[in-house]
C-alpha cells in the first residue's frame, strides 16, 4: 500500500470503531446484548485497564494489545479507536468547512508541566482509591458522557417523533422513549467538557488528546519509543512547512525537521501533503528524543497534588452525610448513603473504579441509574447512582453489570442479585397516606418484589399499614418509586456502603390443593 | 388535535346513535345489546382457553359483544414481570383465545396493552402475553408513555373526578377487561374495578385520595368494559399483587364472566374465599349504583367441565 493511503484506512478503522460505540452508548432500545457491548468496549484503554485491577480476567488483553499496538505503530489508539479522538476529528472536519479557506496548524511546543501533572493527578489517587481526575479526563468516558448528554436525547426525539406519526395511523411498533429525568448539574459538567473540547479541536486539532488526555500522555511516553514512526526525510524535505500545516496534533516543527512523536497521534495527515514524500511513516532509528529524567521539582509536585487530592476525598465524605434528597416538608427524608448498583459490592469499590462512562445509565431499562451529583461526595461525581425518583431497579434484571466495561459493577447472576442488599427502606409512618387519611394505599408493599415491606393491621379497623422486614429488603427502591406522598416519600432507601445479602423469604409453606369437586360458593 | 375531534365526533355519532338507533346503533357496542339471559357466568375444572370457549357461548358467543369491522382493546393485568404460574398476570392462554373469537366475531383489529408496574417490555415479553397476543394476530401495544393518555373527566366519580385514560380505550368500539383475580395487599384482592387501575395514567393520585373510593369511582367512569373475563385458573392467595414465588400460588381453574364489573368482582371475591361486602371498593361501587354485589339477585350460569 502506497503511505498516502494510510490516511485513508485510519479514517476507515476510525469510522468502523466510531459508529457501533457511539450506537451501544445511546441503545436504550437494548437492541445490543450486554456481552456484545463489551466486546465493542474491547480495546478501550481506561475501562479495560480498571477491568484487569478488578478481575484480570476477559478484558486483560484489551489494553495490553493497545499497549503492544502503541509500541509498533505510536498512538493509533487515539487516531482511530478512542471515541473521543474521532470526535474531534469530525468537529475539525468542520471546522475546515466553516472556515472558508482550508485550516491551517501550526507547531506548538509541548507544555510539559501540564501534561505530565494531568497524568499523575489522575494516576496516583488511583492508588488510594480516588479516581476523580480519572472520571473527568478519561477519553471513553467524556466520549460516553457526551453521547449520553447529547446524542441520546436527539435519537429519542427523532424516536418520539416517528414514534408520533404511526400512532395517528394506529401503529404503534415505534415506542416513545421518555427521558425519566433531567440532572442539571451533572449536564452542565458534561456541556462544559463537550464545549471546552469542541473548542479545542476547533482551534488547534487534537490539542486535548496530547495535551490534556491523561490516556494520550501515557501512551504518548510510550510512541516515543515505538517503532514505527512518522519521520522527516533529510534529503527529501523542503522545509516548506505543508506538513506542519496539516498536522493537527501541531507536533510538526518543519523548520528544526523534528517530530514530537509522543505528541503525534498517528493520523497520517503529513504523509499526502508532503509535495516530495519527504515524510514517512518507517521503522528506521532515527536519533533520540529529547531528555526525560525525571527531576525533584516534579516529584514534589506529585506528592502535594496525592496529599491535596486525599483531603479533597475527605471533604467528599463530610458531603456524602449531609445530602438531602427531597424538599423541605413536615418530615424530610436524609438518606446518608447513596446507592450503588447491585454488583458494585460497596460504594468505596464503586467509586474507585466507575469511570462514569454512563453505559449502564442508557441501558437500565427502568431509568432508575441516574448521574450523581453530590449523592457520593465530590469523588463520585457524575458516577451513576440509583434515583428512586426517577425508577427503581426491576427484580430480574441484571442489565448494568452485564454492560459496565470497568468492573465497578461485576456481573451478577439474577439469583445472587435477588439477594444483593444494595440498601434498605425506612418507613416514616407519620408521613404515610394510611397515617394521615386513615384511607388504603399500600403502593409500597404492591411494588415490592420480596414482599420485605408487608401489610400489617393498623389502628383503625380494616385499615393496613406497611412494615418493612429489613432482613428481607434488597434495596431496589420499589417502594419508594411507588409512593404516591408528595414532596417527601413515606418510604425510602438508605444505601448500604458495604453491600450485603438479605435472608431469602421462605418462612410460608407451599398452599393447599383446592378441591376442585366442591361447588361454587354461591 | 385529531384526539380531541375523535371525541367530539364520536360525542355527536353517539348523540345522534340515540336519536336514530337503527341507523347508527353499531358503532358503539353496548351491553344493552346482549343477548342473553344469565348476568353472570362462572366456569371451572378447565384450561383457561377452553373454558372461555364455554362461558362465552353462554353469554350469546362473542358477537354479541363484537361487531364486524370494530376495533377492540383487550385490557388484562401485565403489571409484573413474572411468569404465567407466578399468577400475578392474567394467562396468556385465555388472552390468546379472546382475541381469537374477537376475530372470529370479524373484528377488525383487537389491540392488547397494560400500564405496567415492572419494566413494560419485560412485562411483556415474560407474562407470555406478548406472544400470545402476536400469535392470535392481535397488536400489542405500548402503555408506559404519558404521551398514549387523554385527560377525561368522570362526573360521577367522588375522590376521582379526572383522569388520564389510554387513547385505545377511548378509541376503541369494544373494551374488553381481563382481570386475574389475586391477593392485594391493601384492597385484600385485585379483581376487575382493580385491574382498570392499568388504564390510566396516574395511580399515585388513586393511593394517595382513598384508594377503594378511587377504585368504585373509575368503574362509574362511562366507557366501561363490555365485559369483564375474570381469571380464576393460577389463584395467588397471598403475598399479592407481585408475589414471591410459585409457593404463593393454587390451581383454581376457574373463570367468571359479566358484563356487571361489580357483580363479576362480587363473585370472584367469593371464589377467592373473602366475602364481597368486606371489600371496601366492592361494596362502595355497589352503593354508588355502579352495579350488584349481591349476587342472589342474579342468574348465573354455573358449569364445571
Amino acid at each position: 500500500m502506497r503511505q498516502s493511503n494510510f490516511r485513508l484506512l485510519r479514517i476507515i478503522i476510525s469510522i468502523l470503531f466510531f459508529i457501533p460505540t457511539t450506537y451501544i452508548l445511546i441503545d436504550f432500545y437494548g437492541l445490543v446484548p450486554g456481552d456484545v457491548k463489551k466486546w465493542i468496549l474491547f480495546l478501550q484503554f481506561t475501562p479495560s485497564v480498571l477491568n484487569f485491577i478488578t478481575i484480570g480476567t476477559l478484558s486483560i488483553t484489551g489494553f495490553i494489545i493497545i499497549l503492544a499496538l502503541t509500541f509498533l505503530f505510536g498512538r493509533v489508539y487515539c487516531s482511530s479507536v478512542c471515541p473521543l479522538g474521532v470526535l474531534q476529528d469530525i468537529i475539525n472536519y468542520f471546522s475546515k468547512k466553516i472556515k472558508k479557506r482550508k485550516k491551517k496548524f501550526i507547531f506548538v511546543k509541548e507544555n510539559k508541566l501540564l501534561r505530565y501533572s494531568l497524568l499523575a493527578l489522575t494516576i496516583i489517587p488511583i492508588f488510594f482509591g480516588i479516581n476523580t481526575f480519572l472520571v473527568l479526563l478519561d477519553p471513553y468516558s467524556l466520549y460516553g458522557r457526551i453521547a449520553g448528554n447529547f446524542a441520546l436525547p436527539i435519537l429519542a426525539f427523532s424516536n418520539n417523533g416517528v414514534a408520533y406519526i404511526l400512532e395517528q395511523f394506529n401503529n404503534y411498533s415505534v415506542y416513545p422513549h421518555d427521558i425519566q429525568k433531567f440532572n442539571i448539574v451533572p449536564f452542565a459538567i458534561v456541556f462544559s467538557f463537550f464545549g471546552l473540547i469542541a473548542y479545542l479541536s476547533f482551534k488547534h486539532g487534537r490539542l486535548y488528546c496530547n495535551t490534556i488526555c491523561p490516556v494520550g500522555t501515557l501512551l504518548g511516553i510510550i510512541s516515543k519509543y515505538s517503532l514505527f514512526k512518522i519521520r522527516i526525510k533529510e534529503e527529501e524535505c523542503l522545509s516548506c512547512g505543508a506538513c506542519a500545516r496539516d498536522c493537527k496534533a501541531e507536533c510538526i516543527d518543519s523548520r528544526t525537521k523534528i517530530i514530537d512523536t509522543s505528541r503525534c497521534i498517528a493520523c497520517f495527515d503529513c504523509i499526502p501533503s508532503c509535495p516530495t514524500e519527504g515524510i514517512t511513516f518507517s521503522l528506521k532509528s532515527s536519533a533520540s528524543s529529547s531528555d526525560d529524567s525525571i527531576n525533584n521539582s516534579k516529584r514534589n509536585f506529585l506528592t502535594k497534588t496525592s496529599i491535596y487530592l486525599l483531603s479533597l476525598s475527605a471533604i467528599g465524605a463530610s458531603v456524602q452525610k449531609k445530602i438531602k434528597i427531597t424538599k423541605p416538608s413536615t418530615i424530610p427524608v436524609f438518606k446518608e448513603n447513596a446507592v450503588s448498583p447491585p454488583g458494585s459490592f460497596s460504594l468505596d469499590k464503586f467509586n474507585g473504579k466507575c469511570t462514569a462512562c454512563h453505559l449502564c445509565v442508557t441501558a437500565c431499562p427502568t431509568q432508575v441509574l441516574q448521574p450523581s451529583f453530590l449523592e457520593y461526595g465530590f469523588t463520585g461525581m457524575l458516577q451513576p447512582h440509583l434515583d428512586n425518583s426517577a425508577g427503581y431497579c426491576n427484580f430480574d434484571c441484571t442489565i448494568c453489570s452485564d454492560v459496565c466495561p470497568t468492573g465497578a459493577i461485576i456481573p451478577i447472576t439474577r439469583n445472587d442479585k435477588h439477594l444483593a442488599q444494595i440498601g434498605i427502606a425506612k418507613f416514616i409512618k407519620e408521613n404515610c397516606v394510611v397515617h394521615t387519611q386513615k384511607t388504603d394505599c399500600g403502593a409500597c408493599s404492591e411494588h415490592c418484589p420480596t414482599k420485605a415491606v408487608h401489610m400489617i393491621p393498623y389502628e383503625v379497623k380494616g385499615l393496613v399499614i406497611p412494615e418493612v422486614r429489613e432482613e428481607y429488603c434488597i434495596g431496589c427502591g420499589a417502594c419508594e418509586f411507588a409512593c404516591p406522598t408528595i414532596p417527601y416519600k413515606s418510604i425510602y432507601i438508605e444505601g448500604n456502603s458495604i453491600h450485603k445479602t438479605a435472608k431469602k423469604n421462605v418462612e410460608e409453606k407451599k398452599l393447599e390443593k383446592v378441591n376442585m369437586d366442591e361447588d361454587f360458593p354461591f | 388535535m385529531k384526539r380531541r375531534d375523535f371525541l367530539k365526533s364520536t360525542g355527536i355519532i353517539a348523540g345522534a346513535g340515540v336519536v336514530i338507533p337503527g341507523v347508527y346503533g353499531s358503532v358503539y357496542a353496548k351491553t344493552s345489546y346482549i343477548n342473553n339471559s344469565f348476568d353472570l357466568v362462572a366456569i371451572k375444572g378447565g384450561e383457561p382457553d377452553a373454558m372461555f370457549d364455554e362461558s362465552i357461548k353462554q353469554l350469546g358467543g362473542m358477537s354479541s359483544f363484537v361487531k364486524k369491522n370494530q376495533t377492540v382493546v383487550i385490557k388484562p393485568n401485565i403489571g409484573w414481570d413474572a411468569s404465567p404460574e407466578r399468577g400475578a398476570n392474567t394467562h396468556p392462554k385465555l388472552v390468546k383465545r379472546v382475541i381469537e373469537q374477537c376475530y372470529n366475531a370479524g373484528a377488525k383489529e383487537v389491540y392488547v396493552f397494560d400500564h405496567t408496574c415492572d419494566d413494560w417490555r419485560k412485562c411483556y415479553t415474560n407474562s407470555g402475553i406478548e406472544k400470545a397476543v402476536s400469535d392470535a394476530k392481535g397488536k400489542m401495544v405500548p402503555g408506559n408513555s404519558e404521551s398514549y393518555y387523554q385527560d377525561v373527566e368522570i362526573k360521577a366519580g367522588k375522590s376521582l373526578k379526572k383522569a388520564k385514560v389510554h387513547e385505545l380505550i377511548l378509541q376503541s368500539d369494544v373494551f374488553i377487561n381481563i382481570p386475574i383475580l389475586k391477593n392485594h395487599g391493601s384492597t385484600k384482592v385485585s379483581l376487575s374495578m382493580k385491574n382498570l387501575m392499568g388504564a390510566v395514567w396516574d395511580r399515585r393520585f388513586w393511593h394517595s385520595n382513598d384508594l377503594s373510593q378511587c377504585i368504585a369511582d373509575y368503574a362509574a367512569f362511562n366507557k366501561k368494559p363490555s365485559l369483564n373475563i375474570v381469571d380464576g385458573y393460577y389463584v395467588m392467595k397471598r403475598n399479592g399483587p407481585r408475589g414471591v414465588s410459585v409457593d404463593d400460588v393454587v390451581l383454581m381453574k376457574s373463570q367468571i364472566l359479566s358484563t356487571d364489573i361489580v357483580s363479576a368482582d362480587s363473585a370472584s371475591a367469593k371464589i377467592f374465599g373473602v366475602e364481597p361486602s368486606d371489600i371496601s371498593h366492592i361494596k362502595i361501587a355497589n352503593s354508588m349504583g355502579l352495579g350488584k354485589m349481591d349476587l342472589n339477585s342474579l342468574n348465573i350460569k354455573r358449569i364445571t367441565l
